[in-house]
């Protein structure tokens, strides 16, 4: 099986959809165009980092649709396209600019179905940049998960890697409800095996990354990774940690963490976003609220701190969770005594 | 020629570059014979074992467990009794892994044709006669890995995806055993391969068997392994599980009940499986097989053997769990012990030396 980046993967994904189905449409900030180009179309450099470079080329004008920096028309744009039968697929380049269109996505897209009755079909994908790392600064470099899983109506995907990314994207267009599809910027350049044809991931539907007995960690997108750093270096002392990827927030697989907790008796999450309200607390609200009588030690959350991301690079990378972070809160409680 | 035999890391399949060297399963100093698991071996893809090339004392662990090394590398050697130490001392001391590797791995990329239509997929290397593997219901070239990197210095071997499955096109045309074998003919003449030496296991097995009735003049030998086609029973409901398995705990539980041996269902196995499960077009490929393979819940099409006019080798496991190894037993085929309907993975160093003979018997 060919080695792809993530890049590679999302743009593959976008592509067999387009081909598939003539109803799916991109629009957005320099989908077409792009990062210190001439201007001309044709060019098609595919957005500020290339993820959807030759879409254009190979689908034209009428179905790849560079618009304005007006977050809010591309929002409004693309929920009223959904909802009269075109399957778009809405680029806003950062996610932090979706405070712009909120009232587009929450009040209009995610609750169209419901407020008609489930006569209303909304199948919309809401494509974003996340996460902290590539010096981009306060206004471009937040985990803003959380937010989305919090508006019923929404399905909140968190990919991990390469082929979990094109699979869930595939989904996220078939998908018939509004999809927000959260790529995490410093991940597109990372490799894995991604096959040439066109597969669904399922959304709601865990990945257990790794299996151990001593303690379950839960994390989300480029946290995957770093846990699996985190998790050979404890095998070597001997502490071995089952790793879940919920790869949606929204729906939530509840059952395989609450089993794997069942196991282990001890939770870790880990999560580049701020930690009030987010998603490491909802994990720990579930397994306390439903698997509080499997705990052997209290819940432990590795997240950013309550504080917009730095700039200055030494700052930056204090900021965001490390293995170091995560060894430190196994350690702790995997050491810890059984409560009496 | 030399007494003294290198035991190398094995490369299974194209990606793999190291490997894991997991547990010594002879002593230092123990006597082993021809196609013994000696060491196991694992890689970020598949768990297994090396066996002896041929029989003598392991003389040499040159690499202890838990090591991560690359391909080629020597683990172990083997020689008589009679050889002096000093002579295995500057036999590994002289040691190099071969050259060619880079080569080899090359020769391992999957390559595709056309016939009817249809883009196959297939995995070739070696030179010789042709050798043509033909895998079962819902499997795929590389779990032929084992043995075919075995024979390929014996052989032009070739593991071909059958449509539905692997790299191979998902639509199905003809699904039953007879419409599959057609394809495979295709596929012979596409190649321009002539007659073939044919293995097939399970499914696959079956498929041969069509073709060896419908077409025996591409056909120069049958190996069969737990083969579809010699009688009507068969575990529909594993047939059905796998059909229908979404999660991975589904695939795990189905796929457990092919291996004597459950704990060769290794993660990365069942994450491959639904990593194919999920490919677009693959669910109505197996159901469409399934429902063309099986008539209430038995097998649809039973072969007359005694028909067939090339040489034919029947090998089950008898702890399989899939086909009654008594439809192999009953036409007089070898039955393994401790093996279940995966002979291939479980018993590959036996299989590969049966189609050895087979080849040399031309």
């Amino acid at each position: 099986m060919p080695k792809k980046s993530m890049r590679t993967a999302i743009n593959e994904a976008i592509r067999l959809e387009m081909r598939r189905d003539p109803n799916v449409i991109l629009l957005g900030e320099d989908v077409a165009g792009g990062k210190g180009g001439t201007g001309q179309l044709d060019e098609n450099f595919g957005g500020v980092l290339g993820v959807t470079r030759g879409l254009y080329s190979e689908f034209g004008g009428q179905r790849v649709i560079d618009t304005p920096i007006t977050e809010s028309a591309i929002m409004g744009a693309a929920a009223g396209a959904a909802i009269t039968g075109l399957r778009p697929i809405a680029e806003l380049m950062f996610v932090d600019f979706l405070g712009v269109c909120f009232d587009q996505i929450f009040n209009q897209a995610a609750k169209f179905r419901y407020m008609f009755g489930g006569k209303a079909r909304t199948p919309l994908v809401i494509r974003a940049m996340t996460g902290a790392g590539l010096r981009a600064g306060a206004q471009h470099s937040q985990s803003l998960h959380a937010i989305f899983t919090h508006i019923p109506g929404l399905k909140v995907v968190v990919p991990s890697g390469p082929y979990d990314a094109k699979g869930l994207l595939i989904q996220a267009i078939r998908d018939d409800d509004p999809v927000i599809f959260l790529e995490h910027k410093a991940m597109y350049d990372i490799e894995e095996e991604v096959p040439d044809g066109a597969y669904a991931i399922p959304f709601g539907e865990a990945n257990v990354v790794r299996e151990g007995r001593d303690v379950t960690i839960v994390a989300l997108a480029k946290q995957v990774r770093t846990a699996i750093e985190a998790a050979g270096r404890l095998a070597q002392q001997g502490i071995e940690a089952t790793i879940i990827d919920p790869r949606t927030t929204s729906p939530l697989d509840e059952d395989t963490i609450l089993e794997s907790i069942e196991e282990t008796g001890r939770l870790v999450v880990v999560d580049e976003a701020n930690p009030r309200c987010s998603f490491a607390t909802d994990v720990a609200a579930l397994v306390a609220d439903r698997g509080f009588q499997h705990l052997r030690a209290p819940i432990k959350l590795v997240t950013a701190p309550h504080a917009p991301v730095p700039f200055a690079a030494p700052l930056e990378d204090a900021y965001i969770p490390d293995a170091d972070d995560i060894c430190v809160a196994v350690q702790s409680i995997v050491n810890a005594k059984v409560p009496a | 020629m030399t007494d003294i035999i290198a035991i190398t890391m094995p490369r299974w399949g194209l990606t793999m570059e190291e490997g894991t060297l997991t547990e010594w399963l002879v002593p230092l100093g123990g006597e082993v014979a021809a196609g013994v698991d000696i060491v196991e071996i694992e890689s970020t893809k598949l768990a297994g074992t090396v066996e002896a090339p041929s029989a003598g004392v392991l003389r040499r662990q040159t690499i202890l467990p838990g090591r991560t090394i690359p391909v080629g590398t020597l683990l172990g050697v083997i020689a008589d009794a009679g050889v002096s130490e000093e002579e295995i001392d500057a036999f590994a001391a002289d040691f190099k892994p071969p050259e060619d590797d880079g080569e080899a791995a090359e020769s391992l990329r999957p390559q595709s044709v056309e016939v009817d239509g249809q883009l196959l997929s297939y995995l070739r290397h070696g030179e010789g006669a042709p050798l043509l593997f033909v895998h079962g219901f819902g499997g795929d070239a590389m779990g032929w890995v084992f043995v075919q990197n075995e024979l390929a210095q014996h052989a032009d071997t070739i593991a071909v995806d059958l449509p539905g499955h692997g790299a191979s096109d998902k639509s199905i045309r003809k699904a039953d055993l007879g419409g599959q074998a057609a394809i495979v003919a295709g596929f012979i003449r596409a190649l321009g391969l002539g007659k073939v030496h044919l293995v097939g296991h399970s499914m696959g097995g079956g498929v041969c068997l069509a073709l060896a009735t419908a077409e025996p003049d591409l056909v120069a030998s049958l190996t069969l392994l737990a083969p579809m086609g010699l009688g009507r029973d068969i575990n529909a409901q594993y047939l059905e599980a796998f059909v229908v398995a979404q999660k991975k705990r589904d695939v795990e539980a189905a796929l457990r009940m092919l291996f004597a041996d459950e704990s060769l269902v290794t993660r990365s196995l069942v994450d491959d499986v639904l990593k194919y499960k999920r490919l677009d077009g693959v669910d109505m490929a197996l159901a469409a097989i399934q429902e063309a393979i099986l008539q209430d819940g038995r097998q649809a099409e039973v072969f007359d053997v005694e028909r067939l006019d090339c040489p034919l080798t029947l090998i089950a496991g008898e702890a399989d769990r899939i086909i009654p190894p008594e439809q192999v037993a009953a036409q007089g085929g070898r039955l393994l012990d401790g093996v279940g309907h995966m002979p291939q993975a479980e018993a590959a160093a036996i299989v590969a030396d049966a189609i050895r003979s087979i080849l040399a018997a031309g």
